[in-house]
């Protein structure tokens, strides 16, 4: 555990989270999104639950971002708030 | 700076850097799920919600210099046998004593593991029923959705 990459991917992180919720473009928002699975799957690499990392990668990075934009497309991708 | 401020900072925030954001995180996704209007908002908090107690169960079972929980054949608990190597796998690990301090504490890592996957697979069951919900009401506003729902709304 590098404690200096630990609080810099952390203060990204909530970073991450916020603009996530308030951007109001729906498709952005999901690719804010997959930087926060992204941020969160290098974090769980440095904190040594690399099992943890490579499946936050795969299915939370990569699957859930595509349904989401699929999910997107197919509804609509303005949001009020 | 106020001594007694600086004294929380140094002993409750800094070892414990983890932990605070962990509740930092899991408040935002809590706000998002109440008071977003959009679906869409609504699982993306409810997803933050999901990785902050995620956060929290992993950050258990780090060590201070502890590694990924892989145990190398080639480490440094084995180089004063080198002619070992001919016995039985079982065998050679009886005679090794592993440190348990050089490694992360994996329990947590396979419970989280399948945390993973149960998330997602809710997020794709809640974006399957938004997409049913846009379907018939034309909207992902909850406001709008309650409004049709309503007896004196139009539709």
């Amino acid at each position: 555990m590098i404690w200096q990459f630990d609080i810099i991917i952390l203060i990204f992180l909530v970073v991450a989270a916020i603009v996530s919720l308030r951007l109001k473009d729906l498709l952005g928002a999901s690719m804010v999104f997959g930087i926060y699975s992204f941020l969160i799957c290098l974090l769980w690499a440095e904190m040594g639950a690399v099992d943890v990392a490579f499946t936050e990668a795969a299915v939370g990075a990569g699957v859930s971002t595509v349904i989401m934009i699929a999910t997107i497309f197919s509804t609509t991708r303005r949001s009020k708030d | 700076m106020d001594p007694i401020i600086a004294n929380f900072i140094e002993e409750n925030i800094v070892p414990k850097f983890n932990y605070w954001i962990y509740v930092i995180l899991m408040m935002i996704g809590l706000y998002a799920m109440i008071t977003k209007n959009n679906l869409i908002k609504k699982l993306i908090g409810m997803a933050i919600f999901q990785t902050a107690i995620i956060l929290f169960y992993v950050s258990i079972g780090v060590k201070e210099d502890g590694g990924i929980p892989i145990i190398s054949h080639h480490g440094p608990d084995h180089h004063q046998e080198t002619e070992a190597h001919s016995e039985a796998g079982s065998e050679n690990l009886k005679h090794n004593i592993i440190d348990k301090d050089k490694y992360a504490n994996p329990l947590p890592h396979v419970l989280m593991l399948t945390a993973i996957v149960v998330g997602v697979s809710t997020l794709g069951l809640a974006l399957a029923i938004s997409q049913r919900i846009h379907k018939s009401f034309g909207t992902l506003e909850e406001d709008e959705i309650l409004n049709k729902l309503r007896p004196g709304g139009h539709d």
